[in-house]
């Protein structure tokens, strides 16, 4: 990484501690550790957080994709639980799972369910590209958007490297999930996370998060689930590492993620230095058009 | 070409978000602004050198084309009304952030130098170089000073306006020249600076796609609007920025790898290729007939003005059909993922 790109990440400028750039003091990280291995399906998550976001109803569907009829995350949906049925099994012999190896089609089959949330990346390209400072760090170290400053712009949208903020047609601004920064701000958990009968959801101190996580992958492995795998926690990725961070069974690309995002930011420096060349370029151009009669 | 690797999806969705800006509001910006910031700097060197007749399309484009810009812009916003939002912050990670600033001082002194074209007397102007070369157009500026005259009668606020035109005017038509560049490049920064494949993929070549456009545009509006005697800088401007658009759009197709389909495909397809004939038949008509036909000069420069508005919601659109389909997300990073990896 050069000179130039150190200046704009926050994961190199904060050593990981996004808030710490913004916050002389602050709390500890908060995040999300998502283990899907957990989840039921029971799309609690889905309604608490509606319920205490005041999310407006998105659509009353049927997809036919398994289980899933809130489609994907978007202005109107913060909590997005997906549902892939599989005919996989879902660990090798040495899992000590219920099964009856004779039953008829037993055994090459899984259902994964994970329920998908706003990463509140490190490196947060929705929160560099906004023009108005609507989208600002909190002291959390979250991602969270200004509704009376946000102007539409709309630029946030396509930013972002998973796909997570929307606009309301509508309302004509972006809309978030806020990790609950009303109920952070009183030392209470997420509405997700309370919600979560399983405990797949579960929200705390992102550091002490991680090593709960790696510890879990370690167990699922002896235990024969070799497909699993963390997402997102990793602080080399291309976004610096996430806020929320998760245990998969597959590919992330099957879970509709994207294998290895990248914060646009990144790229801005040759982007920049690249327009210059061009500008540079074209005032030239015109001099030189200018060589010669007529 | 290598056929893209197998990959899996959830249910074919995309990953990504498409844009939510309006193709007529933003892609329609890209052109109107590149065309006024190179239209403002061809404007200067044709006042610099003597040609007021190709300075004068040019100064009145450009300020015509930022003010429907600006117009466009605050319309796409989702909240109009809180369009100075935008003035909260200067953040260098934004490009919107950065473009609003550089046409907050651009549209300004484009417009005062568009003023000055319609409220000074020519004779008052600066530089004017050989005017016997402008012929019939000498009787067009005697009018002009009579129409000042009856300008200058409809009051004396007017009047005041009218002498520090040439002021004002010199001040706009300079600053307008220096940061028409600036506002032809930074928009390919914009868009190259998101997760839409097509346009993240080709942020490499992107802000010389968009120069070259600008400057193929400015240099149509010279050939639509000047005299012969006046346009050989417009038909050599044509030529620069109309090849290094064709050669930055054909270097960006061939690097983004699969996601060049998209640029070759469907709606954005034929809007590129169009935006390709009319370049080239732009380009063979000012060379070959710019110089003596003045019809061949002014279609000639149409045609420039139409391929580089085609490039503009080529480009867009093709950035639309990228975030449409998860592979042209997976396979890019994908091979990025295996390429890095010892």
């Amino acid at each position: 990484m050069n000179p130039s790109q150190r200046s704009l990440l926050s994961s190199v400028r904060g050593h990981g501690d996004p808030a710490a750039d913004v916050y002389e003091q602050h709390p500890p990280r908060m995040g999300f550790f998502t283990d899907t291995t957990l989840c039921i399906g029971c799309k609690a998550c889905e309604v608490a957080c509606k319920e205490w976001n005041q999310v407006p109803e998105d659509g009353l569907n049927f997809t036919g994709m398994s289980f899933d009829n809130s489609e994907g995350l978007g202005a109107d949906t913060w909590r997005h639980v997906a549902f892939i049925e599989q005919r996989k099994p879902i660990a090798d012999s040495r899992a000590n799972l219920q099964h009856d190896p004779g039953a008829p089609g037993d055994g090459d089959f899984r259902w994964l369910m994970s329920s998908d949330v706003c990463k509140h990346c490190t490196d947060a390209a929705c929160l560099d590209v906004c023009p108005t400072g609507s989208l600002f760090r909190t002291e959390f170290g979250t991602v969270v958007v200004q509704a009376d400053v946000c102007n539409g712009c709309g630029y946030c949208v396509p930013a972002c490297p998973y796909g997570v903020i929307g606009k309301r047609e509508d309302d004509g601004r972006v809309w978030k999930c806020t990790l609950c920064y009303d109920r952070l701000g009183e030392g209470m958990e997420p509405a997700c996370a309370k919600a979560c009968p399983t405990e797949s959801i579960q929200f705390g101190e992102l550091a002490q998060l991680r090593e709960r996580a790696s510890g879990r992958v370690e167990q699922l492995r002896e235990a024969g689930v070799s497909d699993a795998r963390l997402y997102g926690h990793d602080p080399r990725d291309g976004v610096g590492g996430g806020g929320a961070f998760f245990l998969l069974l597959d590919e992330p690309e099957a879970y509709g993620l994207p294998p290895d995002p990248l914060a646009t930011t990144r790229d801005l420096p040759r982007m920049w230095r690249h327009a210059a060349i061009a500008a540079a370029g074209l005032l030239g151009a015109v001099g030189a058009s200018f060589a010669g009669r007529g | 070409m290598v056929p893209p690797a197998e990959f899996s999806s959830y249910y074919g969705r995309p990953i990504v978000k498409e844009p939510t800006w309006a193709a007529l509001d933003i892609a329609g910006y890209l052109f109107l602004g590149g065309l006024a910031g190179a239209s403002s700097t061809l404007a200067a060197g044709a006042q610099l050198s003597g040609r007021p007749l190709l300075a004068r399309p040019l100064k009145l484009g450009a300020a015509g084309a930022i003010s429907l810009s600006l117009a466009a812009l605050v319309h796409d916003l989702g909240r109009p009304a809180r369009f100075l939002n935008m003035l909260r912050v200067f953040k260098p990670t934004s490009p919107m952030s950065v473009g609003v600033w550089i046409l907050s001082a651009y549209a300004p002194a484009a417009l005062a130098a568009a003023l000055e074209e319609l409220l000074a007397p020519p004779e008052d102007g600066w530089a004017r170089g050989p005017l016997e070369s402008a012929g019939p157009a000498r009787g067009r500026l005697a009018s002009a000073g009579q129409a000042r005259g009856r300008l200058g009668s409809a009051g004396p606020a007017l009047g005041r306006l009218g002498t520090a035109a040439p002021a004002l005017g010199r001040l706009g038509t300079a600053g307008a020249a220096l940061l028409g560049p600036a506002v032809a490049s930074y928009t390919a920064v914009l868009i190259a600076n998101t997760a839409t494949p097509a346009w993240h993929e080709g942020h490499r070549e992107m802000p010389f796609v968009f120069v070259g456009s600008a400057a193929s545009a400015a240099a149509g509006l010279g050939l639509l609007g000047a005299p012969l005697a006046q346009n050989a800088p417009a038909r050599r401007l044509a030529a620069i920025g109309a090849l290094t658009e064709l050669a930055a759009v054909r270097l960006l197709q061939r690097r983004v790898g699969i996601v060049a389909e998209t640029y070759h495909r469907g709606r954005a397809g034929a809007l590129m290729r169009a935006a390709e004939a009319l370049t080239l038949a732009g380009l063979a008509g000012a060379s070959a007939a710019g110089r003596r036909s003045r019809p061949a000069a002014a279609l000639s420069g149409a045609a420039l003005l139409a391929a580089s508005a085609c490039a503009r919601f080529g480009i867009f659109e093709a950035g639309r059909a990228s975030t449409r389909d998860p592979k042209y997300t997976v396979v890019p990073q994908r091979e990025r993922d295996r390429s890095a990896r010892p």
